[in-house]
Formats: C-alpha cells, structure tokens, sequence
C-alpha cells in the first residue's frame, strides 16, 4: 500500500469507522437518547463520505472567480445534497427526541430494558 | 501541510466519537456531540465545502446541541447502563461490517481524483451554465434552488412536518390549573457572564444571518443557514430572558405563521411560474430577462427556506422549552 493510496482512502476509513462507531451505540445501547446520539453520528459519517467525494485535488469550493485561468472547482451537487440533509437531520431528530420526552413521562425511564418490562 | 492538518481532524473526530459512545453522561455526551459537530464543519471547509461547514456549524453545533440539552431537562442525565443485548454479538457485527466497508473502499477512486465517476455526470453542466443562466457565482446556491429546485421544496417540506409534529407530540396540555402555565422568567440574566455576552452578540447574529440570506448568491450562504442562524439569536434571547419574555416576544402564533408563510412562499413562486406558462419552479419566464427573472425568483425562494427553517427551528426548541418535568415517584 503506497502512501498516496492511504492518503486517498483514509476519508472513507474514518467514514466507515465512525457510521460503525454510530452504528454500536444504536444497536448495543440501552439509553434511548443515548441511541439517537449513535444515530446522529451515523448520519455525520454519511455526510463525511458525501463531501469527500466532491472534492476536486488542487479544486476550491464551488464559487465561481472571474478572471482566473482554468480554474478546478470541486463538486457541487454532494455538497448540496448534504447542507439540505443536516438541517432536515435535526428536524427528525428533535422528533425523535420528542417521542422520548413522551415516553420518559408515561412510564418514567428511558432505558429499553426497563421499558419492555413495564409492558 | 493541509493534508497532515486533515489527518490530525479525522483522527479527532474518530476520538470524539469514541468518547461519545463510552461516557455515561448524557450531558457530556451531548456537549462532546458539539465539538464533534465543530470538527466536523472544519473537515467539510478543508473538503471545498463552505457552504455545507456553515450549515453543520451553525445547525450541528448550534441548535442540535440546545435541542439535546432541552431534552435531557425533560428525561434524565444519566445512562444506567443497560445494555439493549449483548455487547459481544454487537461488537462482532460492527467489526465485521467496518472491515467489509474498508474492504469495500479499495477499488474507488482517490480522494480528489478529477476522474471519479461523481465527477462526469451532471456536475460538469451545473459549473459551465450557472453564469450565464443565472448570473452569480455560487454553484452551490444556484444548484440548491434552481436546478433542484424540486428537491429543495421537499426538504422545506419535511422540515415543516417534522415542526408540526414535534408541536403535537409536545405542545398537548399536561393539566389544567395554575401549576401548568408558563413559570415566572428564570433566565440567564442574573448572570453577569452570560448577560454581558449575550446582550452583545444577539444583534450581530442577527445582522450576520441577514447578511448570509441575502449574499447567499455571491458567497457561501442562503436561506438554510440563515433560517438556523437567526433562530439560534432567539433561542439565546430566550435563554438569557426565560420563556415567558421570549414567548412574548416571539409568540408561537408567530412562529407558525413563519413556517407556513415560508413553505407557502417556496411554492407560491412555482405555481405563479406554471400560471405565466413556464413549468413548475421555472423562474425564467418570471420577467422579461430570463437572467434577471431567475435571480428574483431565487430571492423570494430562499427568503421562504430562511423563514420555514427559522420558523421550524423555533418552534420546536420553544416546544422542549415550554414543557415541565414530570416527576417520578421511584
């Protein structure tokens, strides 16, 4: 492995180590806001691989500049997609943080464990 | 030296979210989620993207943490640790996923490669026409609201969903009686540190959201970040003055009439479009210019994002702040 290839593929390592870091606290946790944390990370780590994949090597962000020579922009379109995303994510989020406000007054925890044996 | 400066960030953020998943208290949790937001907005600026480290700095950073910490207000601090199954099956499926996703990224592309698929589809077009079809220069802003304008009103429209139904999963009455109204202001007022800065910065926030809603076209910016920049400005008046102020002078009928007036705005601008004879968001057939006719119509659509989002966001931190803890007899 050549030091240009790890150079070129350490953005999508830490994208596939973090939506897995996300992906645990989801799973494995029994705190419920505690999961939406792990779920927000998760998303975090989709917006990383998004936006690595737009960049342009030698490009600047996508504004265009009158008056210089063959300019290299990076990708526009991802970057779009994800800025939407983000403020779409903490509109979803604070439903579900919503949902868990209502659940912690019904039955007085969020823990999974405790919740299921309530029922 | 950039790229040793990129590694060091991606290495922290790893770090951060480790820290994360293991602590037991939410509150740290929540606290150390901003500065994972914050790194992540550094990473997204030194990827090209301005426009998108705007947003996660303002939204991620911003408001998300509020929103968390409304929340814990309302549930509790601590984890007790239960574990929803075993930790063992969990940690084998999520090593196992991440060193089949590794696998997976051997064969793409490098980072940066101007040859990589993602580059050839529709992405060349959007560079090469949006001077001359729309005359400013942010690619981004002119993608976000005119070539996919379409998406963009969906967005709005989750947003406003997801807005009303926060309103009705939170605002329904816990009782009647005097004990369930608005308690007298306890904000942070009284608070030397708190005042002094606050009162400083809530009118540059406020002059600096106006700034990136209406330069959005000509630098990094728009209605977005906007809309959550300005919100953030009230939700830090409400802070410092408690509820009852804030709510009086920002009352959530106001509110409301944001989030719709916004969403309304968006589509009302597609359908004068189809009515003058173009098809639905075609801003061209606006005026006489098809140029100038493009940029109006994109003013008035991102002004209706600014206002659903900011409207939204209010809504729903006003909607975790106005509620009262349940007590649990334990």
């Amino acid at each position: 492995m050549t030091l240009d290839a790890f150079l070129g593929h350490f953005n999508y390592w830490v994208f596939a180590i973090l939506l897995m870091i996300g992906f645990y606290a989801v799973i494995a946790k029994g705190n419920l806001i505690k999961k939406l944390v792990g779920l927000s990370i998760f998303q975090s780590a989709v917006f990383l691989m998004y936006i690595s994949m737009s960049k342009v090597e030698g490009g600047t962000a996508p504004i265009l500049q009158a008056g210089v020579i063959d300019p290299i922009y990076s990708n526009p379109l991802p970057q779009v997609l994800i800025l939407t995303a983000i403020v779409v994510g903490v509109a979803t989020l604070s439903l579900g943080l919503a949902i868990v406000v209502r659940i912690n007054e019904r039955y007085g925890s969020i823990e999974e464990r405790e919740l299921l044996d309530a029922d | 030296m950039t790229i040793v400066f990129a590694l060091f960030l991606l290495t922290l953020l790893v770090v951060t979210a480790l820290a994360i998943v293991r602590t037991k208290n939410l509150f740290v949790a929540t606290m150390l989620l901003s500065i994972f937001s914050l790194l992540m907005a550094v990473n997204f600026f030194i990827l090209d993207a301005a426009d998108v480290a705007l947003t996660e700095a303002a939204v991620g950073a911003g408001v998300t943490t509020v929103i968390f910490l409304s929340a814990l207000r309302l549930t509790s601090q601590f984890e007790r640790g239960t574990l929803a199954s075993s930790r063992w099956i969990a940690v084998i499926v999520v090593v196992i996923t991440t060193v089949l996703l590794i696998i997976g990224t051997i064969n793409t592309p490098n980072l940066g490669d101007p040859n990589a698929p993602v580059h050839q589809h529709v992405a060349p077009f959007y560079l090469e026409n949006t001077e001359a079809l729309m005359g400013f220069p942010n690619v981004v802003t002119a993608v976000l609201s005119s070539f996919r304008g379409y998406d963009t009103l969906g967005e709005v429209f989750v947003v406003f969903i997801a807005a009303v139904g926060v309103m009705f999963i939170l605002d329904a009455r816990q009782g009647t009686g005097p004990e369930y109204e608005l308690p007298v202001d306890k904000g942070l007022k009284h608070h030397l540190i708190p005042r002094a800065v606050g009162g400083l910065l809530i009118p540059f926030m406020l002059l600096f959201g106006l700034y990136v809603q209406f330069h959005g076209e000509y630098g990094p910016g728009g209605g977005f970040q906007a809309g959550a920049i300005v919100a953030t400005a009230f939700i830090l008046y409400a802070i410092l003055e408690g509820e009852r102020t804030a709510l009086k002078a920002f009352s959530r009928n106001a509110q409301m009439a944001l989030i719709i007036g916004g969403s309304t705005l968006y589509g009302a601008v597609g359908v004068v479009c189809m009515l003058k004879g173009g098809t639905f968001l075609d801003y061209s057939v606006l005026m006489e210019d098809p140029v100038i006719a493009r940029q109006v119509g994109i003013i008035i659509i991102e002004l209706g994002v600014g206002m659903a989002v900011c409207g939204a966001l209010l809504s729903i931190f006003h909607s975790f702040a106005a509620r009262k803890p349940v007590e649990h007899a334990k």
